[in-house]
């Protein structure tokens, strides 16, 4: 997507309210990464909607200059889709959390993204309660110790990209908070995509969950730990690219060392089972995939609904009294 | 209009009340239907009861496997579909067994003698046959053997035993409207259409009504048939037969053609709401957009986010899905967008005996949500009144920008009865103001500045340039909308809220009867119908009795408060554990007497009648 030069700039995307999140929190860089792609964009702001549930991460509306919806815990994607199916000239983006969609919204989320409902979707994945002051998440990682769990917690954590695949979602994609040009550019591939875009963004608690993604993000290991998944090119990583992931005829993900044949990323493959394999890959045997995992084309669920009223209209004309009237009327004289 | 060829007598009567009992499977429902639609199209006055079994498909035979429908139609103004019926139709011993206690004395029986062998019995739970063991001698009793007649008809038939069997309604319905001198020509036609890609069923199913009305006309197994005229009383005008549910959505519909707002449902299917979410869904020719949505709190959500977006938001659902709606409910009152919450009311708590009808969500309606949150409430009294309790509904969401809570019940949704179509131009007119778009060098637009009469707030439209603004269920500063902690705000938004609903321009509520006297009935919704039989029954014997029956639930009409001061006793009857008594009771001071039935059934007029008269015995003592 090529940034298309605007009046509007970042700062026009700020809202006059102060931002309250903790010092230092993930969110930051995540809004300032929101504000950059929708300037290059060339978004406007009267026809951008940002809509949200509970959570730390939901407060971001009131820090946008748009139009903005914070609504109830979890439902976020259900108000958006009646925003979306109301006005589908509407650019609807939705912000959530790991709690907020995996946990009390989860049935919400899978059904969006199955129905293809054209809605971008920021998911802020801290693997903690962040507002409730520090609860095990979804996505925590089994054994977390927190105020809920003294004893380590007893769940086994899902992936939000494996979920999102596995309920048919058409375009599924990672970046971290801190990585700002690679979260910018995937926030401007989730614009260009027609119907359900779903990102995850690794989001630093630095109050009750910090350093949860130290060990992949840091500077220093960053090029060993993480591989960039680029459509066209083979999954290389390391600081000099000198090794890759490649999958085993069991189509198990394998770090192997870089070389001419090896197969290249296809984020549009018919089958998410790649996508599917690198999402259940283990964070410490493997470097953590970001970018996208998967992006096809499917027709969007407001389009197909918009179609059918057109087609419906099309096919038969009736008058309110007509309608009122039905198929059988009798007189009562007078 | 067949004649007739019997010598059996003709009399003339100004109503009848007949009722189909039998398997679920047996179709009764569709043959209740017919001579609903036929009796309407011939101009009687008609109401209907139909009462379904739990299950869609009980083991047949059984009593829980019960399924009927009950119709009245007569030649003057009726309000109920009639206590007691003057014919029964028992197609096997346990539709028998479950309704017989019903029929009047001396009163008409049909039973089909086909499904009467002793495993039939013994389903049914008999211990002898009644057929045989003197215990119906108290009725006058035809025995017909439905299946046998049926099979001989269509004889010729190129159906299987089975698919001729299912003919036996029809064959039962032929033999009524012989009875009732009922035109078979509207059934003929409707079972032509139904059928059409299915002729040879078509063709059974015609014969069978046919053969029917022969049978009962030559075979004199009736020493008289029956005539009711057409209903005189009646309004001039068009007319049509409306189901609750149907009248309902007709009034949805009109009312956002009328505001020139266009209408989204998101609805989850559930008994006994479900029908709104198919009809409405047939109306996308209209505009109207129906998401079926994966749970009751996304089918909420959904129709708030497309009243954020500047549409007519409305969700449907009974009891239980009302319960899981509380949440965004709240959040559509916080945040001050018009939402209309249809409650089909059933049988409860929890899942309850979902297809049968209660009262009892009225005060979940008042009160069912976290906070301080309040909510107009609108209740449809009969199937035909459901079109301007809806209508009415969304004419309040609209102008106040508040949800709306529309209650109806099991009983006003399929009930059904002949309804005066309105002039599409009389109706009342609905307006709608979007905010308008402002440019940069205007002030900066704030979305709680009040309307100084109504004290709703501008309805912003995302996509307006220059309103840009944020919403959402935290507690917004008075004008601005900004997040809210200060402990005096709070206060002036509560009462903000408050107030927008009391002062909801409500028309004050219609009496039946004098504007004082000796005993007052109020009641709400569905039970209107029993309400205002018992009170023209006493009127008419001369006692001073008056009847009310509620549309608005909150806020009450304005003129309530005097009414209920204006007689010696006050009773409220209710299908549930006395609600409205309590808001009466609560809001008025006055000493209002609660009459209460929870049993899955609507009240008779007898049973309101009864209570009256024991208040009346009481003030003369
Ligand atoms: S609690 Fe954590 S997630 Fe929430 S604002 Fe603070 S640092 Fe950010």
């Amino acid at each position: 997507m090529t940034a298309v030069p605007t009046a509007l700039t970042k700062k026009d995307f700020k809202s006059d309210q102060d931002v309250r999140w903790c010092p230092g929190c993930g969110d930051y860089a995540i809004l300032n990464a929101v504000q950059t792609a929708f300037a290059n964009l060339g978004k406007n702001l009267h026809e951008t909607v940002i809509i949200s549930g509970i959570g730390c991460s939901s407060r971001f509306p009131y820090y946008m200059e748009t139009y903005g919806f914070h609504t109830i815990h979890g439902r976020a994607p259900a108000v958006a889709t009646g925003t979306k199916l109301a006005n589908p000239n509407l650019d609807v983006w939705v912000i959530t959390g790991d709690g907020d969609s995996l946990s009390i919204g989860g049935n919400h989320l899978i059904h969006t993204l199955r129905r293809n409902v054209g809605l971008k979707i920021i998911l802020f994945n801290n693997r903690i309660y962040g507002l409730t002051k520090g609860q095990y998440s979804p996505t925590s990682e089994k054994g977390k110790r927190t105020k809920s769990t003294p004893m380590g917690s007893l769940d086994e954590p899902f992936s939000p990209i494996s979920l999102a695949l596995g309920a048919g979602a058409t375009f599924v994609a990672r970046s971290v908070d801190i990585f700002a040009p690679h979260l910018i550019s995937m926030i401007e591939r989730m614009d260009a995509h027609r119907g359900t875009a779903l990102l995850e963004v690794y989001q630093n608690c630095n109050i009750f969950n910090d350093g949860a993604f130290r060990g992949f993000t840091e500077k220093d290991v960053r090029s060993d730990r993480v591989v960039e998944l680029q459509h066209g090119k083979p999954l290389l990583f390391g600081g000099d690219h000198s090794k890759a992931v490649a999958f085993d005829s069991g189509f198990v993900p394998q770090i192997v060392g870089a070389s001419d044949d090896l197969p290249n990323w296809d984020e549009r493959a018919v089958s998410p089972a790649a996508a599917m394999a690198l999402a259940h890959a283990s964070e410490a045997d493997l470097p953590v995939p970001i970018g996208v995992f998967r992006d096809v084309d499917r027709p969007a669920f407001e389009d197909d609904v918009v179609g059918q009223v057109a087609a419906a209209r099309a096919k038969r004309q009736e008058s309110m009294a007509e309608l009122l009237a039905g198929s059988e009327t009798w007189t009562v004289g007078g | 209009m067949t004649e007739t060829t019997s010598p059996s007598t003709l009399q003339e009567l100004d109503q009848i009340v007949v009722r189909f009992a039998g398997d679920s499977g047996d179709g009764m429902q569709l043959t209740g239907d017919q001579l609903t639609r036929t009796s309407a199209i011939m101009g009687n006055d008609l109401a209907t009861f139909p009462d379904f079994p739990a299950e869609i498909r009980a083991p047949a035979g059984t009593l829980p496997g019960v399924s009927a429908f009950q119709l009245r139609f007569s030649n003057f103004d009726i309000h109920t579909p009639g206590d007691a019926p003057d014919v029964l139709v028992a197609m096997n011993p346990a539709a028998l067994k479950a309704h017989i206690k019903a029929l009047k004395p001396e009163g008409i029986l049909i039973v089909n003698t086909a499904k009467f062998g002793s495993v039939d019995l013994k389903k049914a739970k008999y211990e002898t046959n009644p057929l045989e063991d003197g215990s119906l001698a108290g009725y006058r009793m035809l025995e017909v053997d439905l299946e046998k007649l049926t099979r001989e008809t269509l004889a010729e038939s190129p159906l299987d035993t089975r698919a001729k069997d299912r003919c036996k309604n029809m064959f039962a319905l032929g033999i009524l409207y012989w009875l009732f001198h009922r035109n078979m020509q509207p059934t003929l036609d409707f079972l032509q259409t139904k059928f059409a890609s299915k002729p040879d069923i078509a063709a059974a199913n015609v014969r069978a009504v046919q053969a029917g009305f022969h049978y009962a006309d030559i075979s004199g197994i009736f020493q008289s048939s029956y005539k009711v005229a057409p209903a005189t009383f009646m309004k001039p005008g068009t007319y049509r037969n409306v189901m609750g549910n149907q009248s309902l959505c007709l009034g949805l519909v009109a009312a956002s053609k009328s505001a020139g707002v266009e209408l989204m449902l998101g609805s989850y299917p559930i008994t006994p709401a479900s029908d709104i979410l198919h009809q409405l869904s047939g109306y996308k020719h209209h505009g109207v957009v129906t998401f079926q949505a994966e749970d009751e709190i996304a089918a909420v959500c959904a129709a708030i986010g497309a009243s954020y977006a500047g549409q007519l938001g409305i969700t449907s659902t009974s009891g239980p899905g009302l319960a899981l709606k509380s949440e965004a409910i709240g959040l559509a009152v916080m945040t001050e967008l018009p939402l209309v919450v249809i409650n089909v009311q059933r049988a409860g708590p929890s899942t309850g005996m979902p297809t049968k009808t209660e009262q009892a969500d009225l005060l979940q309606a008042m009160f069912g949500r976290n906070g301080e949150c309040p909510v107009p409430i609108v209740a449809a009294r009969t199937p035909a009144d459901a079109f301007g309790a809806a209508y009415e509904a969304v004419r309040i969401a609209l102008r106040y920008m508040t949800p709306v809570v529309l209650l109806s019940d099991g009983y006003v949704a399929n009930g059904a009865e002949p309804w005066r179509i309105p002039d599409v131009d009389s109706l009342p007119p609905i307006e709608v103001r979007y905010a308008e778009a402002r440019g940069a060098d205007e002030p900066k637009f704030q979305p709680y500045v009040r309307d100084p009469e109504t004290l709703a707030r501008p309805w912003a439209r995302p996509g307006t340039p220059g309103l840009m603004h944020r919403i959402g269920g935290l507690e917004k500063q008075d004008g601005t909308g900004s997040i809210s902690y200060d402990p005096e705000n709070h206060q002036r938004m509560t009462d903000l809220r408050a107030a927008k609903v009391a002062g909801i321009d409500v028309a004050p509520c219609e009496v039946i009867g004098d504007a004082s006297g000796d005993v007052l009935i109020v009641g709400w919704g569905g039970t209107a119908g029993a309400l205002t039989a018992a009170a023209v029954r006493l009127r008419a014997q001369g006692h001073a009795v008056s009847a009310v029956c509620l549309r608005h639930l909150n806020p009450f009409p304005p003129n309530l408060g005097e009414l209920l001061r204006s007689f010696r006793k006050v009773i409220v009857a209710e299908l549930n554990g006395g609600q409205l008594a309590l808001l009466i009771r609560g809001q008025f001071l006055v000493d209002a007497a609660p009459f209460t039935k929870v049993q899955g059934q609507p009240f008779t007029s007898q049973e309101i009648e009864s209570r009256i008269e024991q208040a009346l015995g009481e003030i003369a003592r």
